[in-house]
């Protein structure tokens, strides 16, 4: 009996919490240079992804292609709570991932486009993409798989005795399964060093978290293991910043797992294919016009004049010729050789 | 000038569909993530979303059209600074061969140049593969089990690399559910030896994720019955990755633990999984019988930089055999031993199997027939060289395994002497396996259920014709 009120002690005082985050508020915080690096690494995203859709229709991409559309203050606010040191590990909707990690776009897109100039010679695709240099470990397109990974990193980097953590992102449809709670276990026992994204979009492709998830306030899901939680406005990248910061600073400090809850939405269906009719249009344009994360903070750079409108185009239309120059970089490298099939399976 | 909007496919299977409606107008502008259209697939309907701003200078395809290939050009998008009188001599381009036909032309072209040869392939004349020089002359042995083996050729390793831990559950303060981890914890630490919570599916992952970050796990599965519950992370994150990245992350890593039948313990805990694992590119199995092997691979295991599937036997661990006094014995993976030569009927096993074989070549003998035992140790990468140059001396082959007959490790085996030694054969390849029921747990069904000596010497016989 005494145990178990100690235990349901413990699991009350849990540091599971809400966060409603000073968004606007944040935004002083951050410098004029941060903030235009927020905006630019988020529209290279939303023209990467948009450029992928369109040349998706057109054939050239095949297979499955997760777009992260509306999504993108997260990786961005949560790129700039950590080094290029950190690790980073993530499931199969993953572009805005690689991208802010500093990979090349061009490369990206070549895989996406299964070329050998494409991250992973063409052999990996939309889903299994991973860059070393980039601390980049994938990528992966088994739900659930990343997370038990991510949190092998982070042991690793524990091992190592390392400064290093890892930023291990999983979706709202991840949540439900039993390799995650197996990893937050772990995770806490031994005090990993890993900080583990939740981003929900509130699908998982076409099942909302209310019908899935008999906890729908997924920040709480890593009470009974006491890992700290926190939710965030995943639209805010100022926000996310200021948690990523915070979550990421307690994982540095030894101090085991933490687990941040994105409030996100992503505009575009699960997959390509996918017609999205588990929600209704009213919803999706709401999103788009009240929170899409690029308008908010275009609006904020405007009115702080952060940057002039002109600027702004300016930006708009470097980014335009990037996501060209991937484009024709990832129609123009070449298939990969027969030979290539034989090869990278065993070292 | 104007940039055309084409018709998209939706799905990777769509080659056309219906353009259902425009939302928009000529003359309207539009932004990126404006709708333009609907569109009706055999699947469901689909809103075509804007890329570029711009004004929609002219509609090519009216709405309600049927049949509207994919790639077809289906409006002109005026960029900033373009007018109608941009419009003015534009002529689109023609509608594009669907996306289907493309792809079956494309199939074609490939089928031009043909698959090329996997890099691995068996000689014309295959070559058996001498094992007598593994240990040099005069080494002195001694007698060990199993079991202590296998722990000396951790604790070598893992005196040699740091990166080199191990982790499972009871590994550590426990010694080991077998034993087979006795000692490790006192010489190197709760650091390096890990007792994990009852969690195969999560700490197979964690070992995953660690070796991608560059350490060198052994996975310790209690056994590996219940390395199904992790079966996802070995075979779609461990064995796919290295493939998958290019070549940019791998898993150097063991996953060990005993497989197969102990004793009594019925069907939940008495499968083999060296036919699962040996369908698998990207991992390697091994499977060794004798101590000595059980050291050389294990030490080999823990240094190759693939992830290695390596299967021990509970019945086994007490079991001892020589091993020779060595710096360090190290085995090549990949290479069958002919445990014994013989003339007249190759024996083909592996692991708790050779028991079987080894007593049936005793038997066979009395009967003055003369048995080549081969033991393959290694799984995958299948010696067959060893056992084709065997096949095509003596014109039989049996071979013998635990594991259920269907598509298992003898299944293969058949295949690749019927494909590479046909002419050689005086008669089919027979094969001794666990009988094709769930392991019962009555004595007497349970030792139904394994093959035996008497099974080996009566397929031996049978294809000797002597029956």
């Amino acid at each position: 009996m005494a145990r178990q009120a100690a235990s349901r002690a413990k699991s009350s005082s849990s540091t599971a919490k809400k966060s409603t985050g000073g968004a606007r508020k944040a935004a002083p915080k951050f410098s004029d240079e941060q903030i235009q690096k927020f905006y630019y690494d988020m529209l290279l995203i939303r023209r990467f992804e948009e450029k992928a859709g369109q040349i998706y229709g057109m054939g050239l991409i095949g297979g499955f292609c997760h777009l992260y559309i509306g999504q993108e203050a997260v990786v961005v606010g949560m790129k700039s709570a950590i080094t290029d040191d950190d690790a980073v590990i993530t499931s199969y909707r993953d572009h805005g991932h690689m991208l802010a990690c500093g990979m090349d776009p061009k490369g990206v897109m070549a895989e996406l486009t299964g070329r050998e100039g494409g991250y992973s010679k063409g052999k990996g695709g939309s889903m299994h993409m991973f860059s070393k240099e980039a601390n980049f470990y994938g990528g992966h397109g088994i739900v659930g798989a990343c997370v038990p990974l991510g949190t092998g990193l982070a042991f690793s980097q524990k091992y190592q005795k390392s400064e290093d953590i890892t930023l291990c992102y999983m979706g709202d449809g991840t949540v439900n399964q039993g390799q995650v709670y197996e990893s937050f276990n772990m995770a806490e026992l031994w005090s990993l060093p890993v900080v583990y994204v939740i981003e929900n979009n509130e699908y998982a492709m076409g099942t909302s978290v209310k019908r899935s998830s008999a906890q729908t306030e997924l920040y709480k899901r890593g009470d009974s293991f006491n890992v700290p939680g926190e939710q965030v406005d995943g639209m805010d990248v100022f926000a996310v910043a200021a948690a990523g910061k915070k979550a990421v600073d307690w994982v540095r400090a030894g101090k085991g797992p933490y687990i941040l809850e994105m409030k996100t939405y992503r505009y575009r269906g699960h997959s390509m294919s996918d017609p999205a009719k588990y929600r209704s249009k009213e919803e999706v344009n709401k999103k788009r016009a009240e929170h899409d994360p690029i308008d908010h903070l275009r609006q904020i750079m405007l009115d702080k004049k952060v940057n002039t409108e002109e600027e702004l185009k300016e930006i708009d239309r470097k980014i335009k010729a990037i996501i060209a120059d991937a484009v024709e970089f990832a129609q123009n490298s070449p298939e990969p050789q027969p030979e290539e099939l034989y090869t990278d399976v065993l070292a | 000038m104007p940039t055309e909007i084409l018709m998209p496919a939706l799905s990777p299977t769509m080659t056309e569909g219906k353009l259902a409606r425009w939302m928009v107008k000529e003359g309207d502008t539009v932004s990126s993530g404006d709708v333009l259209a609907e569109i009706e697939t055999d699947k469901a309907t689909m809103e075509v979303e804007a890329v570029d701003e711009g004004k929609i200078g002219k509609i090519l395809i009216e709405g309600d059209t049927d049949n509207v290939a994919v790639n077809t050009p289906i409006a002109v998008l005026l960029e900033e600074g373009e007018d109608d009188s941009d419009l003015d001599g534009f002529s689109p381009s023609a509608a594009p061969s669907t996306s289907s036909e493309t792809y079956e032309k494309d199939a074609d072209d490939s089928d031009d140049d043909a698959a090329p040869a996997p890099r691995v392939s068996v000689s014309d004349t295959p070559d058996a593969y001498d094992a007598s020089g593994e240990i040099p002359q005069g080494t002195e042995m001694v007698k060990m089990t199993v079991r202590e083996a296998l722990r000396d050729a951790m604790a070598e390793e893992m005196r040699k690399d740091e990166r080199v831990f191990i982790m499972g559950e009871e590994v550590a303060e426990y010694q080991g559910a077998y034993k087979v981890t006795q000692g490790l914890l006192d010489e190197f630490g709760g650091r390096r030896v890990i007792d994990t919570p009852i969690t195969e599916h999560g700490f197979a992952g964690v070992g995953v994720g660690a070796a991608f970050h560059g350490l060198r796990p052994i996975v310790e599965f209690m056994t590996f019955n219940f390395a199904m519950q992790a079966i996802d992370q070995i075979v779609n994150s461990a064995a796919k990755t290295r493939y998958m990245s290019g070549g940019q992350m791998a898993s150097p890593m063991v996953f060990r633990g005993p497989n197969g039948a102990a004793s009594r313990v019925a069907a939940q805990h008495s499968q083999c999984y060296a036919a699962w694992y040996s369908h698998v590119p990207g991992l390697i199995v091994i499977a060794p019988h004798t101590a000595a092997d059980a050291k050389g691979l294990l030490k080999a295991a823990i240094r190759d930089p693939n992830p290695v599937i390596f299967l021990e036997n509970e019945i086994l661990y007490g079991q001892s055999f020589d091993v020779p006094v060595m710096d360090d014995f190290v085995l090549p993976i990949g290479k069958a031993k002919i445990e014994r030569p013989g003339d007249d009927v190759t024996i083909v096993s592996f692991a708790m199997g050779m028991r079987y074989a080894l007593e049936a070549a005793d038997k066979l003998a009395e009967e003055n027939i003369s048995a080549e035992v081969i033991d393959l140790r290694t799984i995958r990468p299948m010696d067959m060289e060893t056992v084709l140059a065997s096949v095509r001396k003596t014109n039989r082959c049996i071979t013998v395994e635990e594991g259920w007959p269907q598509s298992g490790i003898g299944a293969e085996i058949t295949a690749q002497i019927m494909h590479h030694a046909f002419d050689y054969l005086d008669a089919p390849v027979l094969r001794v396996s666990g009988k094709d029921v769930p392991m019962p747990y009555a004595a007497n069904l349970e030792k139904l259920a394994l093959p035996n000596a008497d099974e080996v010497v009566a397929a031996a016989k049978s294809v000797c014709y002597r029956d």
